[in-house]
């Protein structure tokens, strides 16, 4: 028998400890999947946040650190000046990112750090118990917004996508969600972009992947699927923000 | 024997840990330490090394535990609030285990304070800060060639215990000029030699092992264990690292405490004393964590009264009462906010303290 | 020429009973166990291999690596 797909040797045996039909695992096994492909396990150092996946390295078979919350970019940073041979990447989720941590993102980004971020983006807090989180929608409900989110009382969810396209340091940058096996295939090809650009030693990449949290949603896994198109995508277009390397064609 | 130079502290104490092996600097202005960020900026790349600007002390201290992670020799430099900031990361390197070395030029507060030096930090940087049980030995060197020779075993300290560790300055000594002969320069570590020197970085797991730096341990067990691991090594710190300069103490009746700047007024007011036939003396903690509370052993009935002289309303006094374990009164003379007592007040208010307590 | 048959292997042990698979497969060919496994979830299995094409829904949104697919020779 032929295999058509198997999992792959990029995570390690664990079962990982995220709730049923959580994201989290498809978004792991992508990344490890593209570095396990390219033949950079062996060089690969990862930054894990806080939040359910501070224990991403316990699945993600690779040189990895925790990080205090919201910090992996600084994090990464100081790892890629001494290693400027290897591929660095953060993993991070919306409040360790959009909040804690928008400090350290912004900057790394700016300075066009050669590192990759992949950052799930599923509208809550997860590990706390379903909080309201930057990118919480309005409407949206949360343990600290459980009439939905307001505009009036908590302003508007950050687009970071969009945010962090405004500055001249990274150089690729692209919203993929995880609602589907097509968009998951396509996620597949936005991660394997920003690993290339990084070897290629272009500046900054950043993927946000719409992601989903059944648990705290209060939804069936399916069910949250389907939330994520109907309410996600819609605020959070998909597709590329940033392409230094088709920008450089189109001015040819 | 290498020359002398005439060398502006903080320019020294940079100069100091670059040969003493450190080819990362992570740091954020602030007063009265930015000189160091400003040389390394200048001289870190001309040797092979990496300088980065951080977007705050919080970027700093995270920048450097990445580095340290990965295997490199970081340094970190900063001042009392921004030292705050940064004990966040300090908590985390602790129970990592990864290795810096930091320097705290301190100065008045609390809050944003002055610039001036002040040793109001004394709890901040011997008793945590950062969240957790956990330890950072702490020097406080009383002369920039002191600080220099402190600064440059302190990369191969740090690496060899797996911990941070801090020299606490202050703005004093890091304007100041004095004479100072420079130790021979270490051969730094290359990235190459990583995997080898320190298997437990990540530097790809290329190198036949997986890595993790981790300090997360949600089974409380397994933390209890960790944490009595990490004391097992502090209690060996405690019997390694501590370090004190006494001076005239055998026959003391007053006998001063004091660190850093304050214990250059403190050895100035000592001989004054001494020239009006006083019998006066002087314990020096170089270690503020360990505090060497062994020194307080050698004190003899002669001695009436120690006093804790500070740049602060009175926190090594805990310490210094420990040390004494009840055999002397303990007594204070301090300034703080940034001022300085001379040399003649500290004389002045010993003798009424004297008067107290003969 | 033949119709390519193709076997999807579910790990039991690694399935967490999400029902992702089941709702993304095109065919409809998987159903949960009514059995649960030692972690407690009813988890995923074939109902009818020989309709299996090949899509990788399944595999594509499984997050937990409990899907392999293999393809008869």
């Amino acid at each position: 028998m032929k295999p058509v797909f198997e999992y792959t040797k990029g995570m390690t045996d664990a079962i990982t400890s995220y709730c049923p039909g959580c994201t989290h695992g498809v978004a792991h096994r992508l990344i490890m999947e593209t570095l396990d492909e390219m033949g950079l396990l062996g060089k690969a150092i990862g930054v894990a946040p806080i939040g359910c996946s501070v224990v991403a390295h316990q699945f993600m078979n690779v040189d990895m650190c925790e990080s205090a919350h919201g910090r992996s970019p600084a994090i990464a940073s100081g790892i890629r000046r001494v290693h400027p041979d290897k591929v660095v990447f953060t993993y991070q989720g919306d409040g360790d990112l959009a909040s804690i941590g928008m400090g350290e993102i912004m900057h790394a980004a700016a300075r066009g750090e050669k590192f990759s971020t992949f950052f799930i983006n599923n509208c809550i807090y997860g590990m706390t118990g379903g909080q309201m989180a930057p990118t919480t929608l309005i409407g949206q409900r949360s343990t600290t917004s459980v009439d939905g989110r307001t505009r009036e009382q908590a302003g508007m969810p950050l687009k970071m996508c969009e945010i962090l396209s405004t500055l001249d340091g990274p150089s690729y940058i692209e919203r993929v969600a995880l609602d589907s096996p097509a968009h998951i295939r396509a996620a597949k090809k936005a991660v394997r972009k920003a690993i290339e650009y990084q070897l290629a030693g272009k500046g900054f990449t950043f993927v946000e992947f719409l992601s989903i949290c059944p648990t705290n949603w209060g939804l069936t896994p399916p069910k949250a699927m389907e939330w994520l198109r109907e309410n996600m995508i819609p605020y959070y277009p998909l597709g590329v923000y940033k392409d230094e390397e088709a920008q450089d064609n189109g001015d040819k | 024997m290498a020359e002398k130079v005439l060398m502006k502290g903080n320019e020294a104490f940079a100069e100091a840990v670059i040969r003493g092996g450190v080819r990362f600097y992570f740091g954020y202005p602030i007063t009265p330490q930015s000189e160091i960020p400003e040389f390394m900026s200048r001289e870190l790349p001309k040797r092979g090394g990496k300088f980065l600007q951080a977007e705050s002390e919080l970027g700093a201290v995270n920048m450097a535990y990445g580095c340290g992670a990965a295997g490199g020799n970081a340094f970190i430099s900063s001042s009392s609030p921004g030292i705050a900031l940064m004990q966040e990361g300090m908590s985390f390197l602790c129970s990592a285990e990864v290795p810096l070395t930091i320097l705290n030029a301190s100065r008045g507060g609390p809050g944003i304070g002055s610039i001036q030096p002040g040793q109001a930090d004394y709890f901040q940087v011997t008793r945590g800060g950062g969240n957790g049980d956990y330890r950072i030995p702490v020097f406080a060197p009383a002369s920039i060639q002191e600080a220099i020779d402190i600064l440059y075993d302190a990369p191969a300290l740090a690496d060899e215990w797996r911990n941070p560790v801090m020299i606490l300055v202050d703005g004093l000594m890091g304007q100041m000029m004095e004479p100072v002969v420079l130790p021979e320069p270490k051969t730094p570590v290359t990235s190459a030699d990583i995997p080898k020197l320190k298997p437990w970085a990540i530097s790809g797991s290329e190198k036949g092992q997986r890595s993790v730096v981790k300090s997360l341990r949600l089974q409380p067990e397994v933390l209890e264990q960790h944490v009595e691991k990490l004391f097992e090594k502090y209690n060996r710190m405690e019997q390694e690292l501590q370090k004190v300069e006494c001076d005239s103490i055998e026959d003391a009746e007053v006998v001063f405490v004091a660190f850093g700047t304050m214990a250059r007024l403190a050895r100035e007011a000592m001989e004054i004393l001494q020239s009006q036939g006083i019998k006066a003396g002087l314990i020096r903690p170089i270690s503020l964590w360990p505090f060497p509370y062994y020194a307080f052993d050698a004190l003899t009935d002669k001695t009436k009264v120690v006093i804790s002289t500070e740049l602060s309303m009175g926190q090594m006094i805990q310490d210094v009462q420990l040390g004494v374990k009840g055999r002397f009164p303990v007594k204070l003379i301090h300034r703080t906010g940034g001022m300085l007592p001379t040399s003649i007040e500290i004389v002045d208010k010993t003798k009424k303290i004297l008067e107290e307590v003969r | 020429m033949p119709k390519k048959q193709f076997k999807v292997v579910f790990n039991r042990e690694r399935c967490k009973g999400c029902e992702l698979c089941k709702s993304f497969c095109p065919k409809k060919l998987i159903e949960m166990d009514t059995q649960v496994n030692a972690r407690g979830y009813c988890p995923a299995m074939m109902t009818d291999q020989t309709q299996c094409i090949g899509c990788q829904s399944c595999a594509l949104v499984c997050p937990d690596g409990a899907i392999a697919i293999y393809e008869e020779e």
